[in-house]
């Protein structure tokens, strides 16, 4: 469906080179729902702002990659042509739900004009449109809401009527980018319910941002893990989360406070995320990993094959892997 | 649980809490409402020990904090600090005894001032404290960053110069200054990604076994709060609703706002996937909210006596307690 490839995006300022992807490939395929994961500055917004084509340039500058969707690169394509696909075939649904929404205007002049960009359609029809997608997304009583300006909604409801915008037009594709990282755990909850009951009356793709493993578990079918500007490991969610092979990820899945295990010391990642600019040669992990060898300081590392499309960036427990397999 | 608790053991206690915020409106600034954002809380700090006030966002839990530490004025109420009574004394009188509890924001982009160096924030709290000597308050900077783990030469940088984590920890460093015994944790790991937030708590915790200090922890994520703390409150609007020691409060947890907290949260297991049971509704304005339990809009278990009557807090086991007479078996 979306097929992204070799994605390199650099951010350039005052001489600074930030690095902010670097050869970063994934797909989405149809129906399925993908979740890029990672901590904040590793590159995940970035990536989906390429997709879009509403990466700011300067200062960012898109080195290299193609961003395939129905056989044509996006990349390639200009303004115009870009504005029939985004929001039409892909849309994206934002973290903030009030600042994406112009508060000045009412719920109703919103959605509307999402409708109208793309199609020509009269008042009443639009209307008719309106309310039904606030019923599809939950919102009560909408002939009233349509009325109401953003501020006189709560968040919960605000980040419904972004979804709805997103979806006017029966997109293809929808990314969502941290949609409920904002919200109170309960409000959480009723839209990740809105979303996998959205996917599977409309049997759309969702590329799923977030930071939120417990997120991720809940609602991916596949996922990639995301590190200063790379996929260090991608899989099935179930993949991912019983055999992480990636010191990276396994760090992470263990570094999750949890209730049940009280007390003790937590595991934690040592060290920082690197600065974009000063990224280390080799493995960017390799100043925080506990497996690192020499190798890792100096030589990038290749993606190593699980098999069954579980694939992980690190060479060192790739070979202590296999050798265990043939000593067994 | 069962080792009674002698008073001496307790660091803070906090009675019948109250804080209206007044609503406004109009060309007279008439007052034409309240917000209940503290509606009589009780609540005790032991010496030593966790405790951890959960809740989603607008319950209160924030302004407690302030209250405790006289950052707002409480409309009624005890706070009691060691057995003295501060709710009512001067700035004067407090000033002591503000070298004793300390706080640490949620964001620690905004509580730092960005024109000073990470060594002149520190030694400001120092000095107000009374620490007269300059040499000895460098020396107490230096001993502090190391203690949280970033290392003294980072007294000469600007607070951008540092990462969400490590600006934490001098968030940290800051509060530790003064020797303090009690550390009003306002969010602190909430801002933070999973590997520095993990680094953020083991030092907290690290922190607390080494120098006893007490915590009041306050978060939104059950989770973190789980992990750190000897005894677990709920808050909705202004209210505590459940209040509990932490293995009694997961073990057992009764109240249907604590449940539906709970079991909102996804768990980071693939296998176990279900439709997550979501409360109805939203967190409703604490502006003139309806007489009876401040819940009944989104109880699944609502009946017609939560909408008449003020639900009151029932004791289920010893220090278990549970504003809510169903669950209760009243």
């Amino acid at each position: 469906m979306l097929s992204v490839q070799e994605l390199t995006v650099y951010f350039t300022s005052n001489g600074r080179v930030a690095r902010a992807l670097d050869g970063v490939s994934y797909e989405i395929r149809k129906g399925e729902t993908v979740c890029l994961v990672g901590e904040s500055g590793c590159g995940k917004t970035v990536s989906a702002l390429t997709i879009l084509g509403i990466i700011p340039q300067p200062p960012a500058q898109i080195m290299g990659g193609t961003v395939l969707f129905d056989g044509q690169n996006l990349l390639d394509l200009g303004e115009r042509e870009m504005q029939k696909i985004r929001g039409n075939r892909i849309a994206m649904v934002f973290q903030e739900p009030m600042t994406s929404l112009n508060p000045v205007f009412t719920i109703e002049d919103q959605i509307s004009e999402a409708i109208m960009v793309h199609e020509k359609a009269g008042g009443k029809e639009i209307r008719q449109r309106c309310i039904k997608l606030l019923k599809d997304v939950g919102i009560p009583s909408p002939e009233e809401r349509l009325k109401d300006y953003p501020h006189q909604l709560s968040g919960g409801q605000r980040q419904r009527v972004m979804i709805a915008m997103a979806l006017t037009c029966n997109p293809d594709v929808v990314i969502a980018d941290e949609p409920t990282t904002a919200l109170d755990v309960t409000i959480q909850a009723q839209i990740l319910n809105l979303f996998r009951e959205l996917k599977q009356i409309r049997k759309m793709s969702l590329l799923y941002i977030t930071h939120d493993l417990g997120v991720v578990a809940h609602i991916a079918d596949r996922i990639y893990v995301m590190y200063a500007g790379i996929i260090v490991e991608q899989g099935d969610t179930i993949h991912i989360f019983h055999s992480p092979q990636h010191p990276y990820t396994q760090g992470l899945l263990a570094s999750l406070p949890s209730r049940t295990k009280r007390g003790g010391t937590l595991h934690s990642i040592p060290g920082l995320v690197p600065d974009p600019a000063h990224k280390p040669l080799g493995c960017p992990f390799h100043p925080r990993c506990s497996f690192a060898i020499k190798s890792c300081q100096i030589q990038f590392p290749e993606m190593y094959d699980y098999g069954e499309g579980h694939l992980s960036r690190c060479p060192v427990l790739y070979k202590k892997d296999r050798s265990h397999y043939e000593k067994a | 649980m069962k080792k009674h608790r002698s008073s001496n053991d307790t660091i803070l206690t906090v009675e019948g809490l109250k804080k209206y915020f007044p609503v406004r409106r109009g060309f007279f600034q008439g007052v034409i409402g309240w917000i209940k954002a503290v509606d009589g809380v009780d609540l005790t700090i032991h010496q030593g020990k966790t405790l951890g006030l959960v809740g989603e966002s607008g319950c209160g839990k924030s302004t407690i904090g302030r209250l405790i530490l006289k950052l707002l004025e409480p409309d009624e109420g005890k706070i009691m600090y060691r057995g003295q009574d501060i709710s009512g004394i001067s700035d004067e009188a407090m000033k002591p005894l503000r070298k004793e509890m300390q706080i640490i924001f949620q964001d620690p982009y905004g509580s730092l001032n960005p024109r000073m160096t990470v060594g002149q924030s520190i030694e400001e709290g120092l000095r107000t404290v009374g620490m007269k000597g300059h040499g000895e308050r460098k020396k107490q900077v230096a001993h502090l960053l190391e203690m949280v783990g970033i290392g003294p030469d980072a007294a000469a940088f600007y607070p951008h110069q540092f990462s969400g984590g490590q600006r934490q920890r001098i968030g940290v460093a800051r509060a530790m200054g003064v020797n303090p015994s009690l550390i009003i944790c306002d969010e602190p790991v909430s801002a933070l990604d999973v590997s520095i937030q993990s680094q953020i708590i083991n030092l907290l915790k690290e922190l607390q076994s080494t120098l006893g200090l007490s915590y009041l922890f306050i978060s939104h994520d059950l989770n973190v709060v789980g992990y750190l703390s000897d005894t677990v409150a709920v808050m909705y609007l202004g209210h505590i609703m459940e209040y509990a020691p932490a293995e009694v409060f997961y073990d057992n947890p009764l109240h249907p706002y604590t449940l539906a907290l709970l079991s909102a949260i996804p768990p980071p297991e693939p296998d176990d996937r279900h439709t997550l049971p979501s409360l109805v509704g939203d967190v409703p304005s604490p502006f003139n909210p309806p007489p009876g339990c401040k819940f009944q809009g989104r109880c699944p278990l609502v009946e017609d006596r939560c909408r008449k009557e003020e639900i009151s807090i029932y004791t289920v086991s010893e220090e278990h307690v549970v504003r809510c007479w169903k669950v209760a078996g009243y």
